[in-house]
């Protein structure tokens, strides 16, 4: 394998509460490969949606190195990260964040407003339609959230997330709001996601199950890793239910 | 972001929440119709208030003659022979700024009708044009004389109040026989009351006739015969004379060479009148107008540089600049007026838009998380407000002007529409927009993403 598509190196973040110093990342050096698919663990507290924010832009460690892409980002300014962000990064967040009253197809071509090179209104009409479709709501791209169940609103937030061909995925707690039957439904969605289109995901999560469906498995523990596990298959991959195929 | 999608990002996150962005819009809306209605009420009410000053006599100019001096004795005010009845002819045709001009031949004779006698405080000659420049032209009954009988030297007059109760004992004049000076006249109107001017002279108490037939049938100060006729005897050897009195009128005599009028002049019948008295335009071309008619009688009177004025402008100084500081005080206090609804329509924008922000604080979050910049945030809270105050400014615009047609039609106040209002409403609710959105805009382009996006 040639460059990680993420390099982590000797990562810190100190938050500064009043007089007191709050070490909550001392020291985290990782690499993702591309294509990967990793589960981030660990107890509340374990500096793991600390880790996530860093990794996708949205914060700057205290010290460290962090290349996304070949591209080391820890000391860009907040308008390139900005740009990153739109760029390399999708996110999909516990609680949906999709804008209320809006329709799903404005909800996923929201994310091509803030990009440079602008797409023509048809074209990018065109991909949202298309990512809807993949993720099965092809039939409801003018409800709002309001009308859609929590399966269908993180689909959307998943269309979302991909408008822009971003290479990595990002995902806090993807199924945290959701029931089993669903959460199966969005798991076999980032596996097809990983498996088909080869984009990297990382997510966090505190179930076990879901950990399950990642090919490797890091555990934090009072802002270091604990444990770094890689799994050859660990869950056996059912074929059987392409969910919007 | 181009322009055309901050622009639609913005209708649509103003639709989203539809009835917050009316309410917005309406506080805007009452501010800016509270404005255009007030302009426009203020300003009918201020060019009625104009109109009523210059009523009497803010914005007329005297033109008197100038001084005759013979051996260092000067005769006063008035007393050389140099303005005419053309010199007003042509100020009204050659300066803009004057409004209307009005030759005026005085004369203090007696009036009698049957057995009573009166002598008018003033018996004036003029034109129909009088009572124009003296914003008189509403007459009690009857007719003003016309342009024909001042050609004609017609022994018609119109009077005043005042000659009503002393010579007609109260009953209507019209159609009656008075004599001046022995001449006998028909009184073709009655003027409206005025009443006392500024110094206390009763201006109803006066005789208004043809200046042709005061100057050579009343006067009699002409040289030769008392009737106007003899006059064109004069009419080829200067034009200090009345020759246009009698348009088209054939010559008895044939035509002069130069070297006969240079050999025998013809005694020169002068028409020159006693003053001019003209309006300008307005309060403020005044100036202007006294500028104009300067240069025309210096060229007309051929007065070469350095040498002094032959005549004398008056303007109603006093009056004047009561006219000018009444509609000055006006326009200050319907600006004060609409600052002040413009702040209190600011400062409700602002306040709605630090609850949307608030409110939104997610939403920020969630499009910085896609990758909206800070300065794309602040743009976007900024197009919002403005989009609503320019909303809000077009649509009070249009509840402004219904409610300033409404109080025309309905409370018959004077009401003038203003472009000046309606084009600085416009910038001024953008600009509140801009300026009142900021705060909010800025604080929203501050937020920390990951806090916004936590927030409940």
């Amino acid at each position: 394998m040639t460059d990680p598509l993420i390099k982590l190196h000797d990562i810190r973040r100190t938050f500064h509460v009043g007089e007191i110093s709050v070490h909550v990342l001392r020291g985290i050096s990782l690499e993702i490969e591309r294509g990967g698919y990793v589960a981030l663990t660990g107890s509340s507290g374990s500096g793991k949606t600390t880790l996530m924010n860093l990794l996708g832009c949205l914060d700057r460690p205290t010290s460290g190195e962090y290349w996304l892409d070949g591209v080391e980002v820890s000391k860009m300014s907040s308008d390139a990260r900005a740009m990153i962000r739109n760029k390399k990064i999708g996110f999909v967040f516990q609680n949906f964040n999709l804008l209320p009253r809006t329709t799903a197809l404005e909800q996923v071509m929201m994310p091509l407003s803030y990009t440079n090179v602008g797409l023509s209104d048809r074209e990018a009409k065109k991909r949202a339609v298309e990512l809807l479709r993949m993720v099965g709501l092809g039939e409801r791209m003018d409800h709002r959230p309001s009308q859609l169940s929590g399966g269908q609103q993180q689909r959307v937030a998943i269309a979302r997330a991909l408008i822009n061909q971003p290479p990595v995925l990002f995902a806090d707690e993807p199924t945290g709001n959701l029931d089993s039957h669903t959460t199966v439904e969005i798991l076999e969605m980032f596996d097809r996601l990983n498996r088909q289109e080869g984009i990297t995901i990382v997510l966090v999560t505190h179930d076990p199950n879901v950990a399950g469906h990642a090919r490797r498995n890091i555990r934090m523990r009072d802002g270091l890793i604990e444990e770094d596990t890689v799994r050859k298959a660990a869950v056996p991959e059912p074929e059987k239910a392409q969910v919007g195929a | 972001m181009t322009i055309r999608k901050t622009l639609s990002t913005a209708v649509r996150a103003l639709r989203r929440n539809i009835t917050r962005s009316a309410l917005t819009v309406l506080g805007i809306v009452i501010g800016i119709a509270a404005v255009i209605a007030m302009m426009e009420i203020g300003k009918g009410s201020s060019g009625s208030i104009a109109k009523t000053i210059a009523s009497m006599g803010a914005n007329n100019l005297l033109i008197f003659p100038g001084t005759a001096a013979t051996g260092g004795v000067s005769f006063g005010g008035g007393s050389s022979l140099t303005l005419t009845a053309e010199d007003c002819d042509a100020i009204l045709r050659e300066c803009p700024a004057v409004a209307a001009a009005a030759p005026i031949v005085r004369a203090r004779p007696q009036i009698i009708y049957q057995d009573k006698n009166w002598v008018p405080t003033f018996v004036y000659g003029s034109t129909p044009a009088y009572l124009e420049v003296r914003d008189w032209t509403q007459l009690a009954e009857g007719d003003i004389f016309t342009d024909a009988d001042v050609r004609n030297a017609s022994r018609v007059c119109v009077v005043g109040q005042t000659l009503v109760r002393e010579l007609f004992g109260g009953e209507n004049p019209v159609g009656k026989e008075i004599r001046v000076k022995n001449v006998a006249f028909t009184v073709v109107g009655v003027l409206a009351p005025k009443g006392a001017n500024a110094f206390g002279m009763d201006q109803d108490d006066i005789l208004l006739a043809p200046w042709t037939t005061i100057k050579y049938r009343v006067s009699g100060s002409s040289s030769g015969s008392s009737t106007a006729s003899t006059s064109t005897t004069a009419s080829s050897t200067t034009g200090n004379s009345a020759d246009t009195t009698y348009p088209g009128a054939p010559s008895v005599f044939p035509a002069q060479s130069s070297t006969q009028s240079a050999d025998a002049p013809m005694p020169v019948k002068f028409a020159n009148v006693d003053q001019v008295i003209m309006s300008a335009r307005s309060g403020t071309q005044i100036q202007p107008a006294i500028r104009e008619v300067t240069s025309l009688l210096r060229e007309r009177h051929r007065l070469r540089p350095g040498e002094p004025d032959d005549f004398s402008i008056r303007d109603m100084t006093e009056s004047a600049n009561a006219l000018a500081s009444t509609t000055n005080m006006m326009t200050n206090l319907l600006l004060a007026v609409a600052l002040i609804s413009l702040v209190v329509g600011g400062v409700g924008i602002m306040n709605i838009m630090l609850v949307s922000v608030t409110e939104r604080t997610r939403e920020i979050g969630l499009r910085m998380a896609v990758g909206a910049r800070s300065r794309d945030i602040l743009r976007q809270f900024l197009t919002e407000a403005t989009l609503l105050c320019l909303v809000g400014g077009l649509l009070g615009l249009a509840l402004g002007r219904g409610a300033a047609v409404m109080v025309q039609r309905f409370l018959k106040w004077p009401v003038e529409s203003s472009v000046e209002a309606i084009v600085a409403s416009i910038v001024v609710s953008a600009v509140v927009g801009i300026v009142f959105g900021f705060y909010p805009a800025w604080k929203a382009s501050r937020l920390d993403p990951i806090e916004a996006l936590r927030y409940e």
